[in-house]
């Protein structure tokens, strides 16, 4: 399948004020047409920067150093600003985390909506509203028609971020960026949000890249995974693959720290001991080293990059075993 | 909404209430009363004359009857009369009000044309030198007292180039060119030194603004940057700078009233200022009750005003 989406060896640096961070190191990703891809890690791991680098959304202390980011064709990192305001919104769209802080309170709902028809589709606001009445109606809210005309205050969490997914189909995307969508919603109403969020791009044919940290999740919506941990991607499989077989030491650890059904009752949760380490000091070598339960000399020393073990699955460990 | 007015407008009562007792002791309370600058200016220092100016101006009574009797007059609708010109006050006001209130509404559009625009400029080209200049300029601004940059451009002018600002004033309404003519150059002074707050206040909401979570799913739109700050932006960044410029009410009147003076316009503060110095209680008392409603009323607009920018009042 050809992909539709490729980052290769991506590295971003963020300015502070504890001088330059490397947020990310090397990062290398795809998204085949049609699939979703789901990129897991701890927070701080580079997930997020990851997607709005895609988007070229940084902001002004971040910037990407070295690598490329190939979409549909087209050089994203050294694409002009006017034509990579065609891109977003328009050929890829984002849903961002906080439903609650990511709608424009003085607005409402159905111009927020039709504001990405008007922009891209070039269409007059009363063919824009019509249309962010349809995709309200079917992302399931209640008086579609009726609720355009109000303020994001006047929705629930959930119903916000259905806001934010109307929103990001309203010009029928080639690739959504869904950065934890559900983090900041029920537990209850976050199935539901996927599910929609999963059956909408299906029915585009849309790619959709699934920012989590919830393995859980994973498993149900994602074709494939890429595993990040300290700016850098550790392990990518499919997600069957990564299930049942988890090559990484780091996701070894994370398959083992999930809660099980059928484990013994009273027995602890294994967890992974440290912390996830500080992007402005990694470690030197392979960064997951301190934390390895298999770490030698070489991992302290050099860092892996990623190999097949199989034709679908690679990882970024030396591969030392007990 | 309305429950909303009624409420603002029952608040106000008390508010008034202490503002009269205040405004009718300080006047009284400044050395040399009335009756004393009466006498000196007619040569005349007899004792009895002194008892029977009294008595003729309701004087002697005990301050606190007066009040009642000045309360209880006002709540009729009767400002009293001056004491030394014997025209009703409510007369004089109602001739120098509306010129008063023209310098405010002129100084205010003034100010809000020079300082929302320069915030916005100064947030978007944060720490450059465009932003430095903007920036320092509005400080001087801020620095400089009006009445003293108001009597520079009195005098520099016509020493330089033989030209001063025009000092008659004409109604607005027999012509209007004539009018703004005179009216501009103190509106402009008084409007500058009230944009500096405000300049900065908008700058500061701006860069606020600008880092908020719904800026960036604008920018993920693919808007351009101009929609991003006018139709994203500005609204949320309003709301507090409209807080400030109802704040800023009081500093308006209290610069019209030094700007009326040097620039000769017959407005309230040119009224006020002769009263306080003959110590013409009424006019005092008038002048400052209907300052105070003012104020009142630009805060009650700026809070209806909050309503049109944020729905999450209106609803």
């Amino acid at each position: 399948m050809d992909s539709l989406l490729s980052i290769s060896n991506l590295s971003v640096k963020f300015a502070t004020e504890r001088g330059k961070v490397q947020a990310l190191d090397g990062v290398s990703l795809s998204v085949n047409a049609g699939e979703t891809l789901a990129i897991v890690g701890e927070s701080g791991s580079g997930k997020s920067v990851t997607a709005l680098s895609i988007l070229g959304l940084l902001g002004d202390s971040g910037q990407v150093t070295d690598g490329a980011i190939e979409f549909d064709g087209e050089d994203l990192v050294n694409v002009s600003a006017q034509r990579l305001r065609e891109i977003r919104g328009n050929r890829i769209a984002f849903i961002f985390q906080e439903p609650m802080s990511s709608l424009n309170p003085v607005l409402t709902i159905g111009t927020q909506v039709a504001e990405p028809i008007w922009l891209h589709h070039k269409k007059s606001w009363p063919e824009a509203f019509a249309q962010a009445g349809e995709l309200l109606q079917r992302v399931a809210i209640p008086d579609a028609a009726q609720r355009l005309n109000d303020y994001p205050h006047q929705f629930s969490g959930g119903m916000r971020q259905r806001v934010m997914i109307a929103m990001a189909l309203a010009c029928q995307p080639k690739l959504i960026i869904a950065d934890e969508p559900t983090t900041a919603l029920d537990v209850t109403v976050q199935a539901q949000i996927l599910s929609l969020m999963k059956n909408l791009t299906k029915e585009l044919n849309s790619s959709l890249i699934l920012i989590t940290h919830d393995l859980g999740v994973v498993a149900r919506y994602a074709d494939q995974v890429a595993v990040m941990y300290g700016g850098r991607v550790v392990e990518r499989a499919s997600a069957a693959d990564l299930y049942k077989s988890p090559q990484h030491p780091y996701t070894q650890g994370l398959m083992q720290s999930i809660p099980k059904l059928d484990g013994d009752p009273g027995s602890r949760l294994y967890t992974i001991d440290g912390q996830p380490p500080d992007l402005s000091k990694l470690p030197a070598g392979c960064s997951f080293h301190p934390r390895c339960p298999f770490a030698r000399e070489q991992c302290t020393t050099a860092k892996p990059s990623l190999q097949d073990i199989a034709p679908t699955h690679q990882r970024a460990c030396f591969g030392y075993e007990r | 909404m309305q429950a909303f007015i009624i409420r603002r407008l029952l608040a106000v009562i008390p508010t008034l209430l202490f503002t009269s007792v205040i405004v009718f002791a300080s006047i009284r309370l400044i050395p040399g009363d009335v009756v004393d600058l009466m006498l000196a200016q007619n040569d005349i220092s007899s004792g009895t004359d002194r008892a029977v100016i009294e008595a003729a101006l309701g004087l002697d009574k005990p301050i606190y009857e007066q009040y009642f009797v000045w309360v209880s007059n006002i709540l009729q609708g009767d400002f009293g009369y001056s004491l030394w010109q014997n025209t009703p006050v409510a007369e004089q006001l109602a001739l120098t009000l509306p010129i008063t209130f023209e310098l405010g509404l002129l100084a205010l559009i003034v100010a809000l044309t020079v300082a929302i625009p320069r915030g916005i400029y100064s947030a978007m080209k944060q720490d450059t030198l465009g932003d430095y200049l903007t920036r320092s300029f509005s400080l001087l601004m801020l620095a400089i007292p009006s009445f003293w940059l108001g009597t520079l451009v009195m005098v520099f002018p016509s020493v330089w180039w033989r030209w001063a600002p025009p000092l008659q004033y004409t109604p607005f309404f027999e012509d209007p060119l004539g009018n703004l003519a005179h009216m501009l150059v103190p509106a402009v002074l008084l409007g500058l030194s009230l944009s500096a707050v405000t300049m900065r206040m908008t700058r500061t909401m701006m860069l606020e603004v600008l880092r908020q979570d719904y800026i960036r799913t604008a920018r993920a739109k693919g808007l351009k940057e101009n929609l991003i700050i006018f139709r994203h932006a500005l609204r949320n960044c309003l709301i507090p700078v409209v807080t400030l410029i109802g704040l800023q009410a009081p500093l308006l009147i209290g610069g019209a009233v030094i700007l009326e003076q040097i620039f000769v316009v017959p407005g309230m503060g040119l009224m006020l200022l002769e009263a306080v110095f003959q110590r013409d209680y009424p006019v005092v008392t008038g002048v400052f009750l209907i300052v105070g409603v003012s104020i009142l009323l630009i805060n009650l607009v700026v809070d209806l005003t909050y309503g049109f920018l944020d729905p999450k009042v209106r609803h």
